[in-house]
């Protein structure tokens, strides 16, 4: 199937070209890194994570957020969902692959980091991390490109792939507990020591990798002959309010908590954020809960949510506010205060950012020509294509022809 | 540049003659089993702990003094800023013991200021954490590091609740005084991690952590599951308190107050 991704229009092209001339300028700053060291970086001995480290993060909730297609699709039958299952599963293995970037331009020896099989070390979450990522790369990419082969030769799913769709499902949530419990489970680093920090992990990724996985799909239908289905859409853009009321719930458990308590080290990092940080930092973490509450404002009123014309507007609102949560603000408030009580800002370099726009150039090269490949071979098949009337073929509309294509 | 045939027999002779020779060589360096003695005179314990007397150490300089011979002989580069390397280092009594300040404290204490170092703990999250086992510890429960197998994480020093961990931003050997070099002790290469080994190569050889040696009888070594030690012995005698001891590391550097 990977020939579909070689024939395409000049825009398609001129993308491709473009995402290359990113990955291009991006790749100076790295090989700068390779010769100088990470000492390029923002990054410091109070701050020894950054900007790679909270991409990272906030890419592994993109790459579990597909299971919120494929686990309606699959334990409950909602075949609203099926044809938008395989993007949510493509979107993962792009999301896998940034991570596993982010991880390779954080580490200081990236030429050892072959050690971490050579001597697999169990009581490290370091190793299952790297485990669940790359088993579920493999996964998405097994169960993604199985599904797509047989639908283009009209043929149903292989029946052996079953087991592999189910464990890829579970698989979703363990790879962001996994990454929380690298953070959750270190003993000086207040911010991060909550039982609750997988749980809203969970539901930031359930809110923002939908949010992001639904802007994507639209900018898709722009370029491409594919339509979602009105059903799918409505559903997800349901699950993305749900989850993002659940994480700012979880995350004002935090909040009480913290200050409740009167527990020093759980307030500091908090006043820190908030108060105490650069005025440019703070101005980030208030328009963070601010943009919270728009996006759930505009999510839980039925008249905005099915606005279509808002919604994009909506999930971009979202994701900053996620973004700034837990792509940023998750890493400075853990390491602020430091053990000794003091603060040390960071702020990343623009080489570090030259170095992370290299890696999402990457990742949105691997989105388009997967999605690609996707959008070819429904046009070839038939499914859930943009009818005259906009409406899609899996929509019962009035413009919509009687039968519907025949199922694959 | 001649290349007769005499020239080449005579490069492929030599080539056969090595090639006779290698797997030798690799068995020698490959069998995991080099013939290491144990040094004669090498210091052992159950467990290694420190005591720092703080009555007695108590000063910057005094403390810089120290810090100073640990990073000569140790080779730990000198940074200014925030990107440092080090392995010893002096810190006021808050930032030493945030658990443990309050407003009323008795002057004289709260005026010291304090060595600060790896604590060599009983329980390091920093080896918990290590994804390599770059970082371990020994039987006689020192903290060790293999920088030619740490790959860089710096997940230990995420997980380290001290701060005692350092990371080669840059390439050390930049900010080192190449002149003056410790021939005995590597240096570092960028990439790693680093921090106090409790002078193990000096333990090697019977030979107290130079700090200890330098400290004019403020810092006591010894092991601590040793009743008779002199560590066991200060410990009965005078109040001591470790850092963060709600972090439940049980730290092997006990401060006398």
């Amino acid at each position: 199937m990977l020939e579909l991704a070689l024939k395409g229009s000049k825009r398609y092209y001129g993308w491709i070209a473009f995402l290359l001339v990113l990955i291009g300028i991006g790749s100076t700053a790295l090989v700068d890194q390779w010769i100088n060291g990470l000492t390029i970086t923002g990054m410091s001995r109070d701050v020894s994570w950054g900007f790679y480290i909270s991409q990272f993060t906030y890419l592994v909730g993109l790459a579990a957020s597909g299971v919120m297609i494929v686990l309606p699709n699959y334990f409950h039958s909602y075949k609203t969902n099926k044809h938008m299952v395989i993007f949510g599963e493509f979107m993962a293995i792009a999301a896998c692959i940034m991570c596993l970037l982010f991880i390779v331009v954080d580490i200081g020896q990236p030429t050892r980091m072959m050690n971490m099989i050579f001597h697999p070390t169990p009581n490290s979450i370091l190793f299952w991390d790297m485990i669940v990522l790359n088993g579920y790369l493999f996964l998405n990419l097994l169960v993604g490109w199985t599904c797509l082969q047989a639908d283009r030769q009209h043929l149903p799913h292989p029946q052996w792939l079953k087991p592999f769709i189910y464990i890829s499902i579970i698989w979703a949530f363990s790879i962001h507990t996994v990454t929380a419990f690298l953070y959750q489970g270190l003993p000086g680093r207040h911010y991060w020591l909550t039982a609750i920090l997988a749980a809203r992990f969970l539901a930031s990724a359930f809110c923002s990798g939908p949010a992001i996985l639904l802007l994507v799909m639209m900018i898709t239908e722009k370029f491409t002959s594919f339509k979602m289905a009105k059903n799918a859409v409505s559903t997800l853009v349901k699950i993305i309010a749900y989850a993002m009321c659940v994480n700012m719930f979880f995350f004002a458990l935090e909040i009480f908590t913290s200050f409740y308590s009167n527990i020093p080290g759980h307030m500091h990092p908090i006043l820190y954020l908030f108060e105490h940080a650069s005025s440019g930092l703070v101005t980030l973490m208030w328009t963070f809960i601010a943009f919270a509450a728009i996006s759930i404002t505009l999510l839980v009123t039925p008249r905005f949510r099915n606005n279509y014309k808002l919604l994009p507007w909506t999930l971009c609102i979202l994701i900053v506010a996620t973004w700034i949560d837990k792509g940023l603000g998750l890493l400075i408030g853990g390491f602020n205060p430091t053990p000794f009580e003091t603060i040390t800002s960071y702020w990343p370099t623009t080489k570090e950012l030259m170095v992370s726009m290299m890696v999402y150039a990457v990742g949105a090269l691997v989105v388009t020509v997967l999605f690609k490949i996707a959008t070819e071979v429904k046009a070839e098949v038939g499914h859930s294509q943009k009818l005259d009337c906009g409406c899609s073929s899996e929509d019962t509309c009035e413009c919509a022809p009687e039968e519907s294509p025949v199922e694959a | 540049m001649k290349n007769s045939r005499r020239t080449f027999i005579k490069l492929a002779g030599i080539a056969a003659a090595g090639l006779a020779v290698a797997p030798k060589k690799v068995l020698a360096s490959g069998g995991g089993h080099a013939p290491v003695k144990v040094n004669a005179t090498a210091s052992h314990a159950k467990h290694w702990a420190m005591v720092v007397d703080t009555t007695k150490l108590h000063t910057a300089e005094a403390i810089d003094e120290l810090a100073k011979v640990c990073h000569h002989i140790h080779n730990v580069p000198s940074i200014e800023g925030k990107k440092e390397v080090k392995w010893l280092w002096h810190d006021t009594y808050g930032h030493s013991f945030p658990e443990q300040e309050n407003p009323h404290l008795a002057e004289e204490v709260h005026e010291r200021v304090f060595p600060l170092l790896c604590n060599h703990c009983e329980n390091p999250p920093c080896v918990r954490v290590c994804p390599t086992k770059a970082t371990f510890q020994r039987p006689d429960g020192i903290v060790a590091m293999d920088y030619h197998r740490c790959i860089g994480c710096r997940y230990c020093m995420a997980g380290c609740p001290y701060g005692s961990r350092s990371f080669n931003w840059g390439d050390p050997r930049l900010n080192l005084d190449l002149a003056n070099l410790n021939p005995e002790f590597p240096t570092r290469m960028r990439g790693v991690v680093e921090k106090c080994n409790f002078c193990v190569e000096r333990l090697a050889v019977g030979k107290k952590p130079a700090c200890v040696e330098a400290s004019n009888g403020a810092m006591f070594f010894g092991d601590l599951k040793d009743p008779d030690s002199e560590v066991r012995k200060v410990l009965r005698e005078k109040f001591t308190i470790r850092r963060k001891p709600s972090a439940g590391t049980e730290p092997s550097v006990y401060y006398i107050i």
